[in-house]
């Protein structure tokens, strides 16, 4: 729900494969170190996952995380619907769970999705956050920055840079929530998209 | 979901689930600091109230507020309908003024409807309580308090399989026992209307429910058990012979109280008659869940008014 170019019904368009299972897992343990290091140990991080992929992401993490820090570490969700921008043109939609697993006033909260490309989705995201609470520090930790920004909006923690094509569309799958290997793929025609 | 909610019969199962899912989420936020959301900001909801109301006029109106909506509340003492003013041209004034969301309580049945079929304004039509016929948000609000009761883990994303609900009272003349009826029906409950002869409407065999003049019979297998009003215009009627009679055949007391299964919980849309349908002990014992309602109401409206208001209308969107 979270990422604008979530293609979530079955395509039959190829799917070019850009990160496998491995490589996930790779750049998830590599972002929980520089979030540790950024930050000077997990002490005042709280990690908050925007809905849906985001969230099993940013539970990995935090189980990451606990197993360098030696206890244990939760992280949550923030659901960002009701702060969207462009809720007036689409129909009503659904909403996901909100929970923090600490109180954010004076932390550090990351903040963690699956692709981050218009930046719409963080600008909802700070909003919702802002009325939990008032954390020291934002921070924003994403698995494919994609491009094609919106808003004057970055990551500080990014799994892989994918340059991408307007035309085509980034597709993250993920064993929690789709029942299938993890992996992030690219779908849809650009020229010359050899696989 | 439709563009209006009139009736509870027009939801379909997974519309009224999607209501409560939404509800269930959005009591959170009366947990927080700020309890506001800006979801229907610059959206203006309108109170059209022809009707005495507290409890469902202020629930709308808190329930819009938190949502970030504006609210003009329009009640018909000290309006031009005490001057003569028709429902179509007070309709008229309100379109002109750029409603969004008209929620609508009206002492004549289907007055909501006309409201909404004929064109009069291109908002919303949300129906709160019109004359013996529907009041459909407080049976989401009954629906969603009886769900997150008897439901394993508040029961998100289910219905009330299965769920055995017994609604007392004056059924002939209530509009909340109309939509529970059809709303619980949907949601899959089985439904017992208990009253005396009469006070059960006719044609009720055409009602999804079954029936009963005996509450001592109706007691055992009951999840919830819901108490309505007896309204005092109806005690002198002759609808039944005295108060106290109609108190010993069909309030509630501790004694029968203590016959309900263990976990069965007791509703009552309010307000309360104490000691006429419901006897003090009851009302106040830790098995009634009258004040959770209240609570709840609050987070149904806003469901509602965000499920009808905020998004595209299904014209315009892209289905579903």
């Amino acid at each position: 729900m979270a990422t604008p170019d979530d293609v979530s019904d079955a395509a039959t368009d190829p799917v070019r494969t850009v990160l496998d299972a491995g490589e996930i897992s790779r750049a998830l343990t590599r972002i929980t170190h520089e979030i540790l290091e950024r930050n000077h140990g997990s002490a005042e991080v709280v990690l908050l996952g925007i809905p849906k992929r985001g969230v099993p992401l940013a539970r990995r993490i935090a189980r990451r995380m606990g197993e360098v820090e030696g206890r244990e570490i939760r992280s949550g969700a923030l659901d960002v619907t009701m702060y969207r921008d462009d809720l007036s043109l689409k129909p009503a939609r659904a909403l996901a769970h909100t929970e923090t697993p600490d109180d954010v006033d004076d932390k550090i909260v990351v903040l963690v999705d699956d692709v981050l490309m218009s930046g719409r989705t963080i600008r909802a995201a700070l909003d919702a956050l802002g009325d939990l609470g008032r954390p020291r520090a934002v921070q924003l930790a994403v698995l494919i920055d994609r491009g094609h920004r919106e808003l004057p909006i970055r990551a500080d923690f990014v799994g892989k840079n994918l340059p991408t094509a307007l035309t085509e569309k980034v597709r993250v799958r993920l064993s929690e929530t789709d029942d299938v290997e993890d992996a992030v793929g690219i779908v849809g025609s650009v020229a010359g998209g050899a696989a | 979901m439709k563009k209006h909610l009139l009736s509870a019969g027009d939801l379909s199962r997974d519309d009224a689930v999607r209501v409560l899912d939404t509800a269930a989420e959005l009591l959170g936020v009366a947990q927080r600091p700020i309890k506001k959301l800006p979801t229907l900001r610059g959206r203006t909801v309108v109170n059209l109230f022809f009707e005495d109301s507290t409890r469902t006029r202020i629930s709308f109106e808190a329930a819009a507020k938190r949502l970030s909506a504006d609210v003009i509340n329009f009640s018909a003492k000290g309006s031009s309908v005490s001057k003569g003013e028709s429902l179509k041209d007070t309709a008229l004034t309100l379109q002109a003024m750029g409603a969004d969301a008209v929620v609508i309580r009206h002492h004549f049945s289907g007055a909501p409807h006309r409201l909404a079929a004929a064109g009069w304004t291109n908002g919303a039509v949300v129906n709160a309580g019109d004359g013996t016929h529907e009041h459909p948000t407080q049976a989401l609000l009954d629906a969603f308090t009886m769900r997150s009761h008897l439901m394993p883990d508040g029961g998100t994303g289910s219905d009330l399989a299965g769920k055995n609900v017994t609604i007392v009272g004056d059924v002939l003349h209530s509009r909340v026992a109309r939509s529970n009826a059809l709303l619980l029906h949907t949601l899959g409950a089985n439904v017992t209307l208990v009253a005396p002869p009469t006070l059960l409407p006719v044609g009720i065999d055409a009602w999804p429910v079954r029936t009963s003049y005996d509450l001592d019979d109706s007691l055992e297998g009951a999840d919830a058990i819901m108490m309505l009003r007896v309204q005092h215009e109806r005690k002198n009627a002759s609808y039944f012979p005295s108060a106290r009679e109609y108190s010993r055949r069909y309030g509630l007391d501790t004694t029968r109280m203590n016959r309900l299964p263990d976990h069965a919980i007791v509703l009552h849309p309010g307000p309360m008659n104490r000691g006429m349908e419901i006897t003090a002990d009851v009302a106040d014992s830790g098995r009634s869940v009258i004040v959770e309602q209240v609570t709840n109401g609050v987070a149904v409206r806003m469901a509602v008014l965000y499920l009808l208001v905020s998004g595209a209308t299904n014209e315009e969107g892209e289905g579903s």
